[in-house]
């Protein structure tokens, strides 16, 4: 339990740094490194939590393809490799007063509501209780999505094609 | 470990993403927000999902990256319309349909 937690503290504190890193940097293909990082912290969370096979899933969906795709996108989109002067709304206060407030009221409810509820120890899942668990009682969202995910993948070839 | 550190985590997180998607002007960096955000959603389905020891929390992490994937797709595409058209991706002059 001990080492559960020292490893989740770590790994929450590279996150959160990460994640300030991304909202924060001035270089595109920085921030889209540093998701890098938060995005396999995520992926060690998951761990933590006994959840295999989302975590394997993480790694594979968003480090090997989503960032790669964003990564695309900064270069279709002639970014400039080095820093951008021009990334940033004018007004951030307003953004971060928001976030702040949010963040407040949040913390407040979660303490509230779940100070000592602790985890069950010995709560590992394995890929083959999910895909039992999808192919039998989640089969009809399960189908949605993949309908879902033919969709997009039509849409977004007719929306960036070339007339 | 407590439940409540996972999911102030995922608070910490979600609200980091918020202030991107509202402070960044450039289109990719409001995408790169929007994954924060999903992530900090994910986390919570696992953590509900391990606390009351209950599958569907996973499985439906699972649907939430399936479909940001999606969203990623069709969000670039977009994008990069605007940016065919207009040769930026300064999402403040994307105001069109603006009163």
């Amino acid at each position: 339990m001990v080492a559960q937690n020292v490893f989740f503290g770590i790994i929450a504190f590279v996150m959160i740094c990460s994640a300030f890193k991304v909202v924060t940097t001035k270089n595109v293909i920085h921030a889209a490194l540093w998701l890098v990082v938060v995005l396999a912290g995520v992926a060690g969370q998951f761990l933590l939590l006994g959840a295999e096979f989302v975590g394997v899933t993480q790694i594979l969906v968003y480090i090997g393809a989503v960032v790669v795709l964003l990564l695309f996108g900064v270069m279709l989109t002639k970014a400039s490799l080095g820093e951008e002067a021009d990334l940033n709304m004018p007004n951030r206060v307003l953004p971060a007063v928001i976030a702040a407030l949010m963040f407040g009221v949040m913390t407040y409810a979660l303490i509230d509501t779940f100070r000592d509820t602790e985890l069950p120890r010995e709560s590992v899942t394995n890929a083959a209780m999910v895909s039992d668990s999808i192919f039998a009682d989640y089969i009809v969202p399960f189908e949605a999505v993949s309908v879902l995910l033919l969709a997009a993948l039509i849409g977004a070839v007719v929306v960036a094609r070339k007339e | 470990m407590l439940l409540v550190q996972f999911l102030l985590l995922s608070s910490v997180l979600f609200c980091i993403g918020i202030y991107g998607v509202l402070a960044r002007k450039n289109g990719v960096m409001v995408l790169m927000s929007i994954e924060l955000i999903l992530n900090a959603v994910n986390i919570n389905f696992v953590a509900f999902g391990t606390m009351t020891n209950n599958i569907a929390g996973e499985v439906f992490a699972l649907f939430v990256i399936a479909i940001a994937a999606a969203e990623v797709g069709v969000g670039l595409a977009i994008i990069l319309l605007i940016f065919r058209n207009r040769n930026s991706i300064d999402l403040s002059s994307v105001d069109s349909l603006k009163g």
